[in-house]
């Protein structure tokens, strides 16, 4: 099965700057797994030191969050496309320390 | 790198820090980057998921919920991210960074936005005062994650 893996801009650096990777998986963690061995520097941005997918870090197979399916065992056959998704948070300081 | 805006870029931004307060507002700045410049040409205004404390809690917990909420924090549901950026490539454009308001803060990045913070895209603060935007301010994450470095911000004038 050929699936089709978004890289997003600040990942790119770590994926030859390649926008999108093609491979062979029949799994979400298959496809994560082949991606990594093919870019090694990518592994530390999306793992934490547990092996686990950083809690930064969404993936989605078409439009779905994998959380919400059947997670990294999630299936994926031809023509899906894998997103890697970085989260997107911030915020003020929460005591105030300004001035 | 400098991020080159336009006149009703910032417009739109202090726009929506005004209309969202005393909650944070969010967003997203398309554009190309060309050479050492990223040129804006859209600004995408999203949602704060914070405002659906539920919701935003399964997608990015809060490690002090009691004290965190949508006046002081935001994230962006990442399937809004998704879709506009995949609207984006289909037009040429790509994601330059983001930015979102400090209401009654500061424009200065905190450790909360450095500790989520991305290499390479520019995360563009407003400080909203009383309701009224104020400074603006722009930074990128050093490559070993320990600072936030100013990004000089021009605009295109007209
Ligand atoms: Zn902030």
């Amino acid at each position: 099965m050929t699936v089709k893996v978004i890289i997003p801009t600040p990942l790119r650096p770590y994926t030859a700057n390649k926008d999108a990777v093609e491979l062979e998986a029949r799994t979400v963690a298959e496809a994560l797994s082949n991606l990594t061995a093919q870019h090694q520097d990518l592994r530390k941005h999306l793992y934490a030191d547990d092996g686990r997918l950083r809690s930064f870090v969404n993936v989605y197979v078409n439009d779905e969050d994998i959380r919400f399916l059947e997670k990294d065992q999630t299936p994926v056959g031809d023509s899906d496309v894998i997103s890697i998704v970085p989260s997107i948070a911030g915020g003020c300081p929460l005591r105030c320390i300004c001035s | 790198m400098a991020l080159k805006l336009a006149p009703e870029h910032f417009e739109a931004i202090r726009t929506h820090g005004a209309r969202d307060y005393p909650n944070e507002c969010c967003g997203m700045l398309l554009g190309r980057a060309e050479g050492a410049k990223k040129i804006a040409v859209e600004i995408v205004a999203l949602n704060n998921l914070r405002h659906d404390p539920k919701r935003a809690q399964e997608v990015l917990p809060l490690d002090e919920p009691g004290l965190e909420s949508e006046r002081n924090r935001f994230l962006i549901d990442p399937l809004d991210q998704l879709k506009a950026e995949k609207d984006a490539r289909a037009r040429g454009l790509g994601v330059l960074g983001y930015y979102h308001s400090h209401p009654d803060h500061p424009a200065r990045p905190s450790i909360y936005d450095r500790e989520h913070a991305w290499p390479w895209y520019s995360y563009v603060i407003v400080n909203v005062q009383a309701g009224k935007p104020g400074e603006m301010t722009s930074w990128v994450l050093s490559e070993d994650r320990s600072r936030f470095d100013p990004e000089e911000m021009e605009s295109s004038g007209r």
